[in-house]
């Protein structure tokens, strides 16, 4: 193709010369799979103490009680189911850095909703006064609309127990990846049969269809940059819930 | 057994306490020791420095030395170091292969597989943790990098110092955390080396210690200069030394020349 | 408390506030070669080591950090099995470098990429700033990366008008001082929360006036500041910590959720990353996270990783562009014994638990690449003499963390091996010294009967002893009694001891 081409790959070959070092046999002998199958209770007992490790909320449901999950997680003044960790709404900004103390942990009211377009209806029809915006590859939203949007409910595509990560791949259900971004609330739909272990089960899975975008989550965003303080929320979600749904 | 001393260059000059004590030690323990005159230094500080064509006649001549050992003259080769067991076990064959000389390089790989560490020789090979030892002192232990990690000796010499009678292991904080020697390093960069040594020596000053003991007489020169520069009264002396010490003979912390008389 | 830890080879007119002067923040400039600044290591490390806030600022950060990752590693039941694979996927990687380039190339391209190869610095800028330039835009958003840092790009970009902003914190942070990174992973580890409260009232024009020193608020700050930009952004640079030959896809792992945001809001996509960052299959992917994030963070896994592969319709920038750099990676492969440096992922896990790096922090370091690792790669990357080699004591602490078992302290020993060789054609002063003395000492200890005679010298000492001690020697002794006494010497040697033993009996 090029000059640069050509003379870097001579250069590596030259490098390499007689004393190229055999291909080796990797050997491969860490688990591949855990010792609990998906979506058993060992399994998400783990997966919940990881999640609640890294800030985010987790939300065992059933399918049927999903939709109320929803709404009293994204409705003004909705009825809490636990009230000993919630908080009344407060405003989604950019202005409200200075509350640092009720950020992270609080649940707050969103006047705008953003799904991906192959979400299950049934989800989000009981959000009354809140206005859901659908997003899909073929008529996407905007960066600066998105911004303007307080939440996203997505669904996942596989969820690894071991480390508290929910993996989006792009999916119609999951959306593209700017709508998990934007909004300052994620809230995440897993069902207990994507729950997996260990990183190498969730791997595989995903291997079958390697070229979809993937995004791996585990937690809010976060940094340590200051003094290797964890601070959750810079860019991303500031607050993740996910519900596990059975 | 008859087992063939490699004294260290270190302190056969600096600090014979140490390998006398070795003597005294396997003696009483029913060994025969044996110290080979032509034996002089195992090349470390060559190799890490970087000078390897220095070092190939300082390895040679230690391989020659010592090479009966794997003939069966002697059963195995004690060394009272941690830091000179793993040049020997591991850079000794790659100086030699490195110089063209591969049957040498066997024979240093011969030597060093009969090569042990003072504590792995009385753990691994004699099968001894208790032997015999009394020293009333309180005493903490740093475990020196090499010895630690280039050998492995893990609790070994904490096992032996446990069984001593009289004697008080005290724990060192942040033992792990090399005292900054590193051979040549203490000179060619001797303000980080003596920014290293002030964090040991204030640790071991916090633990109320009379006695630092190691594996090594190089990094105990090094905290016991920082211990007696900051005018401690911490003495340092080494693994073999307290171990030697019987109530029928016993070695007194302060007094260095004293050892094995 | 300012950081200044000795004055690099200065950028004339560059960096971001060439108004500043460099040092007003503490910052130290931007250097000419972000591989090769300011003065020895030796020299920088007693700079930084009169620094207390320096030092405590790293004490603090590298215990934390170290005693998570100690944790999250306890965790893992195979951690020694996932060493082993991961350390044998990266030698496999380096054998079929040149098939797996071309894989990888093959399957970018087929997903609607278009791969660049650049030899050097200035020809991987050169492709960037190009490609930056086509698209009409004066900014660009930016991922935290090595390379980009090791190539200067940012620089590099500024004089062509275009202003690259980092978006990490800690990035930006050392952006806005007009600062070099001083680790891997958290570039700005060597300040403290009211220093970079104070950079960010001066060189962030919409900081909030009251802006306390809490962390929570100065991440708040960047979000705020950065959110605007990430809207707008239409080119985006990024790095890569993965590349899968076999599917083309390429992984960016981070915390913060800025790598999100440029790798799918705008436009374009340029991603420069060293050709040997590259894992054959998919699978391989299910080694390294899990062995990155738990030596990088200390974290069971990091908040955000991103793959792609090409362009994906409709989601995502719809240009994408992969630079391939060597810029001396194909020095370091050639040389058989050091090569296993370019099977790093930069965790840093290195540097944390570095007795020497602890101390002195990154910038003593005089690249980008500080610690351990920065040790061996730095020189190997340049191929010039350096004093870096001998940064270290061989403690071997090193090598017990790292993720893909680089055995540090074995290359640094052959590194040492060629400073002493590449010395040996132009000696200076020093270098004649140290020379003279190994030759001396080597003669001495090749043998049993000259050692006996010489182990007898330190005698001599006991003159100048006073109870028990010598406190002061002439140089180069005064290396060593400037901070330590040094034992009187024996009367007697051990051999002498033995000799006399042997004759009673």
């Amino acid at each position: 193709m090029s000059d640069a081409r050509t003379e870097m790959l001579s250069r590596i070959r030259t490098a390499l010369g007689g004393s190229a070092p055999e291909p080796a046999e990797v050997p491969r002998v860490y688990r591949s799979v855990g010792e609990h199958g998906a979506g058993s209770d060992a399994v998400l007992e783990l997966l919940v103490d990881r999640l609640v490790d890294y800030k985010a909320h987790v939300h065992r449901v059933s399918a049927a009680e999903l939709p109320a999950l929803l709404a009293e997680l994204l409705l003004p003044g909705a009825p809490k189911a636990d009230p000993g960790r919630s908080a009344e709404g407060q405003v989604v900004g950019s202005s409200d850095y200075r509350s640092p103390d009720i950020l992270p942990t609080t649940r707050r009211a969103a006047r705008s909703v953003v799904v991906p377009s192959g979400i299950d209806r049934a989800w989000v029809a009981g959000l009354a006064g809140v206005e859901v915006f659908r997003d899909s590859r073929e008529a996407p939203l905007s960066a600066v609309e998105l911004d303007g949007i307080d939440a996203v409910v997505t669904a996942a595509r596989v969820a690894v127990a071991e480390t508290g990560t929910i993996v989006l791949d792009g999916a119609p259900d999951q959306g593209r990846r700017a709508i998990s971004l934007v909004p300052d609330v994620h809230v995440c739909v897993v069902r207990t049969s994507q729950v997996v272990q260990t990183v190498p089960e969730a791997v595989r899975l995903l291997d079958a269809d390697p070229g979809r975008p993937l995004t791996w989550i585990s937690g809010p965003s976060a940094t340590s940059d200051i003094e290797l303080d964890r601070v959750e929320g810079v860019h991303g979600p500031r607050t993740l819930h996910v519900a596990l749904v059975s | 057994m008859r087992i063939a001393l490699a004294a260290t260059c270190i302190a056969d000059a600096m600090f014979p306490q140490a390998p006398k004590a070795v003597v005294t030690l396997l003696e009483r323990l029913g060994h025969e020791v044996v110290f080979p005159p032509a034996q002089a230094c195992c090349g470390q500080m060559h190799v890490n420095t970087g000078y390897l064509a220095e070092a190939v006649p300082v390895v040679r001549n230690h391989v020659r030395t010592f090479a009966p050992v794997a003939d069966g003259e002697w059963d195995a080769v004690v060394v009272p170091s941690g830091s000179c067991t793993g040049s020997i076990r591991h850079q000794q064959r790659m100086v030699l292969e490195g110089a063209g000389l591969p049957a040498e390089a066997r024979a240093a790989t011969a030597v060093a597989e009969r090569t042990y560490e003072l504590s792995e020789l009385l753990v691994d090979v004699l099968g001894v943790t208790d032997v015999g030892a009394w020293f009333p002192h309180r005493v903490t232990y740093h475990p020196t990098c090499h010895s630690l990690r280039m050998l492995g000796v893990g609790d070994k010499p904490e096992r032996l110092l446990r069984a001593v009678e009289g004697l008080e292991l005290v724990p060192l904080e942040q033992a792990e955390g090399c005292c900054g020697f590193g051979g040549t390093f203490s000179l060619k960069n001797a303000d980080t080396s003596a920014a290293m040594l002030d964090d040991k020596v204030a640790n071991v000053v916090e633990t109320g210690a009379e006695v630092l003991t190691a594996g090594d007489w190089s990094c105990l020169m090094h905290i016991g200069g920082g211990l007696s520069r900051a005018g401690t009264g911490v003495r340092p002396m080494h693994l073999g030394e307290i171990l030697a010490s019987t109530r029928e003979a016993p070695v007194h912390p302060a007094d260095r020349e004293e050892v094995s008389r | 408390m300012s950081t200044f830890l000795g004055m690099p080879a200065m950028r004339a007119g560059r960096g971001p506030s060439p108004d500043a002067a460099p040092g007003t923040l503490g910052g130290v400039g931007r250097p000419e070669d972000p591989l090769h600044w300011g003065a020895t290591f030796p020299d920088a490390a007693k700079a930084a080591l009169e620094n207390e806030q320096l030092r405590r600022n790293l004490g603090n950060a590298t215990r934390t950090i170290r005693t998570k990752r100690a944790r999250v590693v306890g965790e893992v039941p195979d951690w020694e099995a996932l060493r082993d694979a991961g350390s044998a996927i990266k030698a496999d990687v380096l054998a079929r470098l040149p098939e797996l380039l071309e894989t990888l190339e093959r399957n970018v391209t087929a997903r609607g990429g278009v791969v660049h190869w650049a030899r050097d610095a200035a020809e991987a800028n050169r492709i960037v700033a190009d490609l930056v330039r086509a698209k009409e835009t004066d900014e660009v958003v930016k991922v935290k990366s090595m390379a980009t840092q090791e190539i200067g790009l940012n620089e590099a970009l500024a004089e062509e008008g275009i202003a690259a902003v980092e978006t990490d914190l800690a990035e930006l942070i050392v952006q806005l001082a007009d600062d070099m990174p001083s680790h891997i992973l958290v570039p700005a580890i060597h300040r403290n929360r009211t220093e970079i409260r104070d950079i960010f009232l001066e060189r962030m024009a919409d900081a909030p006036p009251d802006l306390t020193d809490v962390p929570r608020e100065l991440a708040m700050a960047a979000r705020a500041h950065l959110r605007r930009k990430f809207l707008s952004a239409k080119v985006a640079i990024s790095g890569a910590n993965f590349a899968v030959a076999d599917t083309g896809t390429l992984a960016v792992v981070e915390s913060e959720g800025n790598g999100r945001m440029c790798l799918t809001l705008p436009e374009t996509l340029i991603t420069v990353m060293g050709i040997e960052k590259l894992v054959p299959t998919f699978d391989d992917l299910e080694v390294f996270l899990q062995l990155l994030p738990r030596s990088s963070t200390g974290e069971r896994m990091n908040p955000y990783t991103s793959m792609w592969t090409g362009v994906t319709p409709g989601d995502g920038p719809q240009e994408f562009h992969l630079v391939l750099l060597d810029n001396g990676r194909t020095k370091v492969l050639a040389d058989e014994a050091g090569r296993s440096a370019l099977h790093c992922i930069r965790c840093s896990a290195c540097l944390n638990v570095c007795p020497v790096y602890e101390r002195v922090g990154g910038h003593a370091y005089g690249s980008v690449y500080p610690g351990p690792i920065g040790a061996i790669l730095t020189p190997q990357l340049t191929g010039e003499k350096s004093d870096l080699p001998y940064a270290s004591t061989l403690c071997g602490a090193c090598y017990e963390v790292c993720p893909v078992k680089i055995d540090i302290p074995s290359i640094l020993v052959e590194l040492r091996a060629r400073e002493v060789a590449l010395a040996g054609s132009a000696p200076d002063a020093g270098d004649r010294v140290w020379k003279a003395a190994m030759k001396a000492a080597s003669f001495a200890m090749a043998d049993g009967d000259r050692f006996r005679r010489a182990a007898r010298v330190p005698r001599a000492l006991r003159a100048i002893s006073r109870h028990g001690v010598i406190k002061r020697l002439p140089f180069p002794g005064s290396l060593w009694t400037r901070s330590r006494d040094l034992p009187e010497p024996p009367k007697q040697t051990f051999r002498d001891w033995w000799a006399e033993r042997e004759d009673e009996r």
